[in-house]
């Protein structure tokens, strides 16, 4: 009898410590930030979820954090499940606010009336490897990269990667290829740049944010990819810079369109994005053709990319519309000061005008947000 | 064949069986040790409070993936568990013809459904009608894994009443249907509760179907229409990660997910040991 | 014309009809039909609808092509069904030799000291969550098989395709042998049943004429539970179909049909893990579900036939399934 009382009271506790609130362990509230609207509503807490990109992950979930210290009642909730995610989500309107770095196709944009692209910051995506005793600074071109992630170049030590790296004792071993699983605008940046310099590639995979890729792993996200590179000795593989300097993989120096082989860097990045800014589309238009991959330049950095929120231009919910404008808002001010930490290319000014009036695009049902 | 021979091979053989038995322990093994070496350093009180921090940034906790895992193996045992346990009464009381013998093999045999298929059930039933992830997705994803297994092992618990309890009860006059419930249902609740408690342990250890249905939250659990931290999806996605701080967390928030599916298996064959 | 009495009558029967156990059988009964029945109904139909683009877009060629190709859209199974397979089959070649010893030492030989000790720890291996096995497979065991266990393979055994290129510990072997160890538990625990519920005489007879204790088993006990013991096999294989989280993490994430076991691979459960919030496209997506559709229907017929075998041997033979 005793021991049925006993169970009895287990289920009822796990079933009842479930259901009960939430217990208030929330980040301790600013003590000096000023906000700036009038408190709403005694600190409603408002979720926005929002998926997309692994790419600007690092950075999103900082800002993240850090606009939870200034408006403790706003959670910013987003999740890092690959661009390919992003579009799927925003599409069916499971989310508010998607990330991609891959802008949306023609096709894409055109089933999505309303949508608006905010590119939020600019990343570079760096080839890294996992060779004992090889550190950051393989040389490596276009062409070479192409051919090892089209299986024709299998070894390390072959040839044509030795030509470019005469100091470098490279191993006489299989390189293993890894890629992405999952659907990713990492790819589709990684794929542009292949099909920019190698025909092959861009007549046999061509480019997207997810492929048929002829060799390799998949791992998801470009934390998984990242990972695997870290765990498996003689692979290679693609991932946003953060990703490689977090946790210290070394990466390759890419031979530009100028000739020379050129580190990712915060100002080889910029110097990419710097040609591509005057002639940048409107927030409301399509950005289908923006590519910052193979920039001229003497330093520019050949794997170059913007990373993009999506959002809809006609908000349904004029509470959440409003948090989702002041955040964005915050995000393309004082949101990249956070940038330049994480080596992330904080946003040229035209760029940042161009959003401002993007975002002041953004209304619910015909009143903007902004103003 | 030689006696010798025979005898050798019995010898053989027995020590085969029991080398198996050693192989199968040695994975058990490895796995708790691994859990336990790697973990350990996480625990502590802000990792069981806290919230996750962001990329680069050290400390933070499981604390809402805690909360958020009881959150939605609740919501699906109040689904699973009533529907459950009345069917199981229905097959073990009335359920002596082709109907309830039907019942009774499609339910055991939907235990076995692979439970990422759940997940996309869960997702094309709740997510899309409702427009968002949420954990009540997440809780129906669950409880269609539970539902099947609580019907059968509430099914047992009942046949498992002694015929003479049911007839001196309906020989004194009481109905049917007041037999069933305060007779047998009352003499069962032991193996009820049993199995209940074995199928919330072994739904609070699913990853698969939360993937697309609870996703997932970097606060804490905000009404049950928003996604929601659960400790499997959690350890999911720290795994995979490249940070090195991100894996401890990991593996801390396995010996915690380890803990509580343990603690509930363990009191289960415990108090049944107990009895008998 | 006197009309009254058969109202009466019918109006009676109706009274009496509702009582109270009458409320409680159907009310039972419609929770049970429409949370069984309904709900394995309703499973099915959802599958099947949001496989309907997919399905009509290939056909039964979906079945058989091996192409997987998001950006031109053109989705095929085969590799993701063969994967399943390929893993599933290891799980069983390995599996099973180790849950009949297991099951043979504890029914037959073991002290019932021992025997108290043992089966709980082994059916704590089933209570392991799998995303717990899935951390422990990528940290410890694919890097202990990529740096023990393939290279004596690829040297000595590299000749056959089997064992062929490069090993990254992400391959179907390792996803192989994690499934081994996950269905460990449910075959030697039904087979041990199968073999406790073998008569007494079987072995005594066996035992009279001379036999050694492995002679009887072999002899005498195996081929009575033969039967069960099939089942369990067979229910071991949808355990091992239907795994998701330990495989996605060892098993590489690669679609492609290779022979050789130390290549990475995918499976049916693991792609659509992997791809389901990411499918851009409603094709991609329909894709996905049909996948899943086919998982559902293969891992349901593996599980009623196993459950229709040891459902018929348990309750001939009078034991509890």
């Amino acid at each position: 009898m005793k021991n049925e009382i006993v169970l009895f009271a287990v289920a009822v506790m796990l079933v009842l410590a479930g259901c009960a609130g939430a217990p208030q362990k929330e980040q301790p509230a600013p003590t000096k930030a000023t906000t700036a609207a009038a408190p709403v509503a005694a600190a409603e807490k408002i979720t926005l979820n929002g998926a997309g990109a692994s790419f600007p992950y690092p950075l999103i979930s900082r800002w993240s954090f850090e606009y939870n210290k200034i408006k403790p009642s706003v959670q910013m909730n987003y999740q890092s499940i690959g661009s390919g995610g992003g579009i799927r989500q925003i599409t069916e309107k499971t989310v508010i606010w998607a990330g991609s770095d891959a802008p949306l196709s023609d096709e894409q944009y055109s089933k999505l009336p309303g949508i608006l692209h905010i590119p939020e910051t600019i990343g570079a995506v760096v080839v890294a490897y996992n060779v004992p005793n090889v550190g950051k600074g393989l040389k490596l071109s276009g062409e070479v990269l192409a051919d090892i992630f089209l299986g024709k170049i299998t070894k390390w030590n072959d040839q044509k990667i030795a030509a470019f790296n005469p100091g470098v004792s490279l191993p006489d071993k299989d390189i293993i290829v890894a890629h992405r699983s999952d659907g990713s605008g990492t790819t589709f940046v990684f794929t542009d740049y292949l099909s920019a310099v190698s025909d092959e590639w861009r007549t046999k995979v061509g480019r997207g944010t997810s492929v048929n890729w002829p060799v390799g792993l998949g791992g998801k996200g470009n934390e998984g990819l990242a990972g695997l590179v870290k765990q498996i000795p003689y692979s290679i593989g693609y991932v946003e810079l953060a990703y490689a300097t977090e946790t210290r993989i070394p990466y390759a120096f890419i031979k530009n369109r100028e000739g020379n082989f050129v580190e990712p860097t915060l100002a080889s990045t910029a110097t990419a994005a710097a040609g591509a800014v005057p002639m940048l589309p409107k927030g409301y238009e399509s950005w289908s053709k923006v590519s910052i991959v193979n920039a001229p330049g003497k330093d520019a950095y050949p794997i170059a990319s913007f990373t993009y929120l999506l959002v809809y231009r006609d908000q349904a919910d004029e509470v959440k519309g409003r948090a989702l404008v002041e955040f964005l808002w915050w995000v393309i001010h004082d949101g990249q000061k956070y940038s330049a930490d994480l080596l992330y290319v904080p946003l040229p000014s035209e760029v940042v005008k161009l959003n401002e009036e993007t975002i002041k695009l953004i209304n619910y049902q015909g009143k903007s947000f902004v103003g | 064949m030689s006696l010798g021979w025979r005898k050798f091979k019995d010898r053989a053989f027995t020590c085969l069986a029991a080398l198996s038995v050693v192989l199968a322990m040695v994975p058990l093994i490895s796995i708790l040790y691994a859990v336990l070496k790697m973990g350990l350093s996480s625990i502590n009180l802000d990792f069981l409070t806290g919230l996750p921090k962001p990329v680069g940034e050290p400390g933070g906790g499981f604390g809402n993936a805690i909360h958020g895992s009881f959150i939605v193996v609740g919501i699906a045992s109040v689904i699973g568990l009533p529907v459950g346990i009345l069917a199981g009464v229905y097959l073990a009381e009335y359920g002596n013809n082709k109907i309830g013998r039907t019942v009774s093999f499609v339910a055991d045999v939907l235990t076995g459904v692979p439970s990422i298929v759940t997940g996309i059930f869960a997702y094309v039933l709740v997510v899309l009608s409702l427009g968002t992830f949420s954990a009540i997705a997440g809780g129906v994803a669950l409880a269609t894994i539970m539902i099947p297994v609580v019907v059968r092992t509430t099914e047992e618990a009942m046949k498992l009443v002694p015929l003479e309890l049911k007839e001196a009860s309906l020989a004194l006059g009481i109905p049917q249907w007041k037999t069933s419930l305060r007779i047998v249902l009352s003499t069962a609740r032991f193996g009820i509760i049993t199995g209940a408690l074995l199928a919330i342990a072994r739904i609070s250890g699913e990853t698969a179907p939360l993937l697309f249905t609870s996703f997932n939250n970097r606060y804490w659990f905000d009404g049950v229409l928003n996604p929601v931290a659960t400790l499997p999806v959690m350890i999911y996605t720290y795994a995979i990660s490249p940070f090195e701080e991100w894996h401890a967390q990991a593996w801390g928030g396995a010996i915690v997910l380890i803990f509580i599916v343990l603690m509930l298996n363990v009191c289960v064959r415990f108090a049944a040991r107990q009895r008998y | 014309m006197n009309f009254f009495p058969f109202f009466i009558h019918r109006r009676e029967k109706l009274r009496k009809s509702i009582t109270a156990d009458n409320l409680f059988k159907l009310f039972t009964g419609g929770i049970a039909l429409l949370g069984v029945i309904g709900l394995a109904v309703l499973i099915l139909k959802e599958l099947i609808l949001g496989s309907m683009l997919s399905i009509e877009a290939f056909g039964l060629g979906f079945l058989y092509q091996s192409v997987w190709d998001p950006v031109f859209n053109d989705f095929g199974a085969l590799p993701f069904i063969y994967g399943t397979l390929i893993s599933s089959l290891l799980a069983i070649v390995i599996g099973v030799p180790l849950s009949l010893g297991i099951a043979v030492y504890l029914a037959e030989i073991a002290s019932s000291k021992v025997r108290a000790i043992i089966t709980p720890i082994i059916e704590l291996l089933a209570a392991i969550p799998s995303i717990i096995i899935g951390l422990w497979g990528i940290f410890v065991f694919a890097p202990f098989m990529r740096e023990h266990i393939a290279p004596p393979l690829q040297n000595y055994l590299g000749f056959l395709p089997f064992f062929k290129g490069p090993a990254f510990g992400l391959s179907f072997l390792t996803a192989g042998v994690v499934l081994a160890f996950m269905i460990i538990p449910i075959v030697s625990s039904v087979s041990r049943e199968a073999i406790l519920a073998v008569p007494n005489l079987q072995r005594e007879a066996a035992l009279a004429l001379g036999a050694t204790r492995w002679e009887a088993i072999t002899i005498a006990v195996l081929p009575y539970a033969r039967a069960a013991i099939f089942g369990a096999v067979i229910l071991g294989l949808g355990r091992a179909i239907g795994e998701t989280m330990a495989v996605t993490m060892v098993i590489g994430n690669t679609p492609q049909i290779v022979a050789s076991l130390l290549a990475p691979g995918h499976t049916m459960a693991a792609v659509i893990a992997n791809e389901f919030t990411e499918a851009t496209g409603d094709l991609y997506l329909s894709a996905l579900i049909e996948v899943g559709l086919i998982l559902f229907a293969i891992a349901m017929l593996v599980n009623a036939l196993a459950r229709a075998i040891v459902w018929k041997f348990l309750r001939v033979k009078g034991g509890e399934a």
